[in-house]
């Protein structure tokens, strides 16, 4: 069995503001194990980069209160100090943002932004040696003429290009952990798809596990090996992808899965749609959050719902809904396809 | 009951203002005669009988300038090099391509929200390229927009009845109601609570500012709406929201959509046609599920190839072609066909010539040497199209030569210098 990396156990995030105190993320839970990709999905203001970030410790302020336990090999992360943080950055989790330009210092060059970051932590290491490693870093990631380019600043770059460096810098310290947040969202298609099989080898040749925060169910299917669902701060479903996709259990899966366009097959008349809108995470609603959107509700919708295997045959497929599954099953097919509801033409 | 009446009402007084541009009563410098040789020559562009807007040759250099004192012409970014199109009435026409293929131009230039450099433009079959402000009211009634960033196309110091108000008072229309209730139909019409009509843009979320932008854009009771990216800054839920929304509009108010997006797979839900765009030139014109099924030119295979499906199965059992590389810099195409340093399939032809639109069966146009997934029979019924660009080859890629059309220009040379007629050799 792979070597467990991370070890997430009820993670509670949430930040006081001047509205009231935003409970982003509430109650998550999930592993890392070594060479696999676990896709976290969810649209925007779900928690997905709130859990992410706070792994680094990127979320921590005077406002900020955590709960639960993340552990990166054994060692706790949420009560490790600012020091053990700067050690554990970069060199036992990296991370890799939506948008490079803003992540990169515009006034410094590439190459000497990886450098930094390698002697950071290896004092020993030569100047020279480590703008080695740097060029060495972004042959590895596909930049042409790299030893050129490591003199240029990132304003020289196009968009993918950037992605790259951002991704070489990353990879600079061997990190057993790399976390890549909507990496390709600001890219096109196909320079995403450039980008998404640059991960696919570094899954095959490196050791590192990787999570990857996305929306985009495409980019899901192409990359993830287990997939975590988040709606409104919780985990709603995880499982494996083929049981994410193929078998989803949770009315909000299958809204998401319903309502994505797809270039394969022709369109039906009228995608199905999930109606209203997420919750206010400052006021979220009692009991399972998405039962005010959730065609399906019940009385016993008002209790929140475990998270909970309810599938016999395969007990790491987790849920978070009272229905039951044979009831899932029949009610999740729209049209010969699976989606959460008919849309109908308003009056 | 009411509605129903507001609405016959208004579509009345629409067909009637059509009517007054179609026969051009607001330009008096529209001689009968010259107008019905230019909808002549529309119509054997089109292919079609109601082509609503047509884009002839249509080009946008933008300059690119050096030096603080003197303010040095180095360069022109080639955005939309010689495109030609004919939007039906109804239509959905999809117009995709990677970011910096000049779409979002292009799909400006055809509203004139941007001064092409050269080419004609026809609305109704009226020649509309030079006509002035006031003279161009109609179309600017007529043909609306919806942006991408619903943060920043909403004033946020203005209130959502200013909003969508605003262009009906402009525009002069609908007295009768009053601007506010015809603003409440509106935003019920979209999708939103009519009560907040007075609420600032701050207090929606991403997918109502797009309801208002939509609503904003509806006001003004349009035959032609031009989406740029309308649903790509939204979540997918909403997306599939906002898209079944457009596509009721539609069906309810007869509008012709011009739909600007990088996400094939959104495109191929709404549109009836889809032009594929590459560094300022269209190089495939299809019917949508002719695209998908059958992509003849190797950039469209690329970036269908490129686009992961959402079902792991399918995504497993597919053969993807990544291409390498990134579009050149616009500044300076290269010549011959602009995708050969990317392309797959690239012969010395491809660096040398530049292909014309050729026409195969099924209306599908594309600008290949090496054209892809063809059926038996398909190459010799090719011919070149109308559409093609002015400096493209006759060569078609069955190895024939095609006669290519002599232009006339009318004053003025290079960028500067507009076309005139085209007359067929």
């Amino acid at each position: 069995m792979a070597e467990r990396l991370l070890e997430v156990d009820n993670l509670q995030v949430s930040f006081a503001t001047e509205d009231g105190v935003v409970r982003a993320v509430d109650g998550v839970s999930f592993t890392l194990d070594r060479g696999e990709v676990l896709a976290i999905v969810g649209e925007s203001g779900s928690g997905k980069s709130v859990t992410s970030m706070t792994l680094m410790g990127l979320t921590r302020g005077v406002n900020s209160r955590f709960g639960g336990s993340a552990k990166l090999k054994g060692k706790e992360l949420l009560s490790a100090s600012e020091e053990d943080l700067q050690k554990i950055r970069g060199a036992e989790i990296a991370m890799i943002f939506q948008d490079p330009i803003s992540s990169l210092s515009p006034v410094h060059r590439i190459g000497d932004q990886i450098v930094e970051q390698i002697r950071a932590h290896d004092k020993k290491i030569s100047k020279a040696a480590a703008f080695d490693r740097a060029v060495e870093l972004m042959e590895r990631v596909g930049i042409p003429h790299a030893r050129g380019r490591a003199r240029a600043y990132p304003h020289e770059f196009s968009g993918g290009m950037r992605q790259r460096a951002m991704i070489a810098m990353a990879l600079s310290l061997s990190p057993s952990v790399l976390i890549a947040d909507e990496p390709t969202t600001a890219l096109d298609v196909t320079i995403q798809a450039q980008i998404l099989d640059e991960v696919k080898d570094l899954k095959e040749h490196s050791d590192s596990g990787i999570i990857f925060v996305t929306h985009d169910l495409g980019v899901v299917a192409d990359i993830a090996d287990r997939v975590i669902v988040m709606y409104a701060g919780r985990v709603v479903e995880k499982g494996t992808l083929d049981e994410i996709f193929y078998d989803p259990q949770h009315p909000y899966t299958w809204g998401l899965l319903g309502s994505v366009t797809r270039m394969d097959r022709d369109p039906p008349k009228r995608l199905p749609s999930i109606p209203g809108l997420p919750p206010s995470l400052i006021n979220a609603p009692a009991g399972c959050h998405f039962r005010p959107r959730c065609p399906h509700e019940f009385d016993r919708c008002r209790e929140v719902p475990p998270l909970e295997a309810r599938v016999s045959e395969a007990p790491d497929h987790l849920d978070r809904c009272w229905l039951s599954v044979e009831d899932k099953r029949s009610r999740r097919e729209v049209e010969g396809r699976i989606g959460l509801v008919k849309d109908t033409v308003p009056a | 009951m009411n509605d129903e009446v507001g609405k016959e009402h208004r579509e009345g007084e629409r067909d009637h203002a059509a009517q007054a541009f179609k026969s051009g009563r607001r330009g008096p410098d529209a001689g009968t005669q010259g107008e019905e040789e230019l909808r002549a020559a529309g119509r054997s562009l089109a292919g079609s009988d109601k082509p609503l807007l047509e884009a002839e040759h249509l080009q946008l250099y933008f300059p690119v300038k050096k030096g603080i004192v003197v303010d040095r012409t180095i360069g022109h970014v080639h955005a939309v090099d010689d495109c030609s199109i004919a939007l039906r009435e109804g239509e959905t026409l999809g117009v995709v391509g990677e970011s910096g293929c000049g779409k979002s131009t292009f799909a400006r230039c055809m509203v004139r929200l941007l001064e092409p450099t050269a080419g004609i433009l026809r609305y109704r079959g009226r020649d509309i390229t030079h006509l002035g402000r006031r003279k161009l009211e109609l179309l600017r009634r007529e043909a609306q927009l919806v942006f991408q960033d619903p943060v920043s196309s909403l004033n946020p110091r203005k209130r959502v009845g200013q909003i969508v108000g605003t262009p009906i008072r402009l525009h002069g229309g609908d007295k009768r109601n009053g601007v506010e209730d015809r603003v409440r139909e509106l935003l019920g019409r979209v999708g939103l609570n009519p009560e907040h009509i007075n609420r600032f843009p701050h207090e929606f979320s991403g997918g109502q500012r797009q309801r208002i932008g939509v609503a904003r854009a509806l006001a003004v009771d349009p035959k032609l709406i031009v989406l740029d990216e309308p649903v790509s800054a939204l979540d997918v839920s909403i997306q599939a929201q906002v898209i079944n929304l457009l596509d009721d509009l539609q069906d309810d108010f007869g509008l012709s959509y011009v739909f600007i997006a990088h996400d094939l797979s959104v495109v191929r839900h709404v549109s009836d046609r889809i032009a594929v765009m590459y560094l300022g030139k269209i190089v495939e014109l299809s019917p949508a599920r002719e695209l998908y099924t059958k992509p003849i030119h190797p950039y469209t295979q690329a970036l269908l190839g490129a686009i992961p499906i959402p079902d792991p199965e399918e995504n497993r059992a597919r053969e993807r072609v990544v291409v390498g590389g990134e579009p050149p810099n616009p500044v300076d195409p290269p010549p011959g066909c602009r995708f050969h340093t990317r392309c797959p399939y690239a012969t010395e032809v491809c660096k040398e010539v530049e292909p014309p639109l050729a026409e195969y069966p099924g209306g599908h146009l594309a600008a290949c040497h090496h054209p892809q997934s063809l059926a038996q029979g398909d190459l010799e019924k090719v011919s070149r199209s109308p559409l093609s660009p002015l400096g493209s080859a006759g060569l078609l890629p069955n190895g024939k030569e095609s006669p290519v059309p002599q232009i006339e220009a009318n004053g003025g040379s290079g960028l500067r210098g507009r076309l005139k007629r085209i007359t067929p050799a």
